[in-house]
């Protein structure tokens, strides 16, 4: 294996940042796998914008606003082997359970009829991405290359999935490791 | 000389009468269903037991074994369209595994497993689907349902009532309740029904039952539907 490491960005977009939790569950294996990886965008660096070459990037959540779809082309764009973790990324997930209820009643539940709610408005500041009429999951608007099921994928999903990958091999799950819960 | 059919090579005895799934299963080879269950008249109609049969795709589930069958059912063609069909499912339905309290029993998801099936493919439909929680003891979740029409068999052919049918016709089709409301708490289901336990994924389940067998312990968190069926099909169909 050459000197360079590998880059790995990482995104939550509609997700629950469970599947990033999963991830440090790697514990000590994060200092094995750090001699190998460099972090690039993720919520582990803060590093904003993506490399232009990244090699893989994990993509967590569903697609909910027109920020995710933004950050989600950027990462395709950025990286060689985009991956989509966990089941908001692979079918929406729990925010695609209000895919049934209209975005008028989502929002008027949330900040107008809602219990306890004071001062009763729906949020409109321009700085805030608009909300899609649905919950997307990812390859529905961009090419995915790999899927790592669960809810969350356990750290030893994320294992297997990035040494397979950098022994150059095709990645594959045991059956043990394959949930869709 | 006992009759028999090649299934991937192997001989497999049949008797006349038998159906290929019913020699395969009875030899111990496992081909992929979620509509068949032994215990009920095949129904044919969700074609994951697909098998070339002499070069023709056929149901195993509804085709008669009989003398010169050479047939296929673990290929990759076989297995590929198996996946597709499975992947279909899961997005016409609102099939979400981690807030269901199928999961690890499902035979939905663990066909999916077997298959290999890590992502849904299609487009979802995000379909607004009814739950029908009026029954004091059972409820139906009408996203989950894959229209196998085994809650239909089985309340005809076992429980002798007639409370399930399937109404309409391709993606309009729907499980429907015989009542004049149209809601199971006006029908004949009771908990106590082979109806009501007999759902291959979570859209019939029996309340106040949830969650007794934590996940990670369920039946498919750790054996193959193949092995588990084998185990339990098999020993039906020697009855």
């Amino acid at each position: 294996m050459t000197n360079k490491k590998v880059k790995v960005a990482t995104v939550s977009l509609a997700g629950c940042f469970g599947c990033h939790m999963s991830f440090l569950d790697l514990d000590e294996r994060l200092v094995d796998l750090v001699e190998h990886i460099q972090f690039d965008r993720s919520p582990l660096t803060d590093i904003e914008h993506c490399s232009s070459d990244c090699d893989i990037g994990l993509i967590e959540g569903g697609v909910c606003n027109s920020e995710n779809v933004h950050t989600l082309r950027e990462f395709r764009k950025n990286c060689k082997i985009l991956v989509a973790v966990g089941a908001c990324a692979i079918n929406g997930g729990l925010p695609a359970m209000r895919n049934h209820i209209s975005l008028e009643d989502c929002l008027n539940e949330s900040y107008v009829d809602g219990i306890g709610v004071e001062n009763a408005q729906i949020p409109s500041d321009v700085e805030l991405p608009l909300l899609l009429d649905k919950v997307h999951p990812i390859h529905e608007v961009v090419k995915i290359d790999y899927f790592l099921p669960g809810c969350p994928p356990s750290a030893d999903v994320f294992w297997k999935f990035l040494t397979d990958l950098l022994a150059g091999v095709e990645p594959s799950l045991p059956y043990e490791l394959v949930h869709f819960d | 000389m006992n009759k028999s059919i090649v299934i991937d090579g192997k001989n497999v005895p049949f008797e006349d009468g038998q159906t290929i799934m019913q020699a395969a299963t009875a030899a111990g080879i496992y081909i992929p269903h979620l509509c068949h269950n032994p215990d009920f008249t095949p129904h044919g109609s969700c074609k994951l037991c697909t098998v070339k049969v002499n070069g023709r795709n056929c149901s195993a589930c509804t085709f008669p074994a009989s003398e010169g069958q050479n047939i296929t059912n673990v290929t990759q063609e076989l297995n590929d369209d198996r996946e597709k069909i499975t992947q279909m499912l899961f997005v016409e339905g609102n099939h979400f595994c981690p807030s269901c309290e199928k999961t690890g029993n499902c035979n939905l998801q663990a066909v999916a497993y077997h298959l290999g099936m890590t992502d849904n493919h299609f487009p979802h439909f995000f379909e607004n689907r009814e739950v029908d929680a009026s029954h004091p003891d059972v409820m139906i979740d009408h996203n989950r349902c894959i229209f196998c029409t085994l809650c239909v068999r089985a309340s005809q052919q076992v429980d002798g009532k007639d409370v399930f049918a399937i109404s309409g016709r391709g993606i309009d089709k729907r499980l429907v309740v015989n009542s004049e409301s149209g809601l199971l708490k006006d029908s004949d289901l009771e908990a106590t029904d082979c109806a009501a336990h007999i759902c291959p994924t979570g859209a019939i389940l029996i309340k106040r039952t949830g969650y007794k067998v934590p996940i990670g312990q369920r039946i498919y968190d750790h054996s193959q539907i193949d092995t588990v069926t084998l185990a339990n099909e098999g020993a039906s169909h020697d009855e």
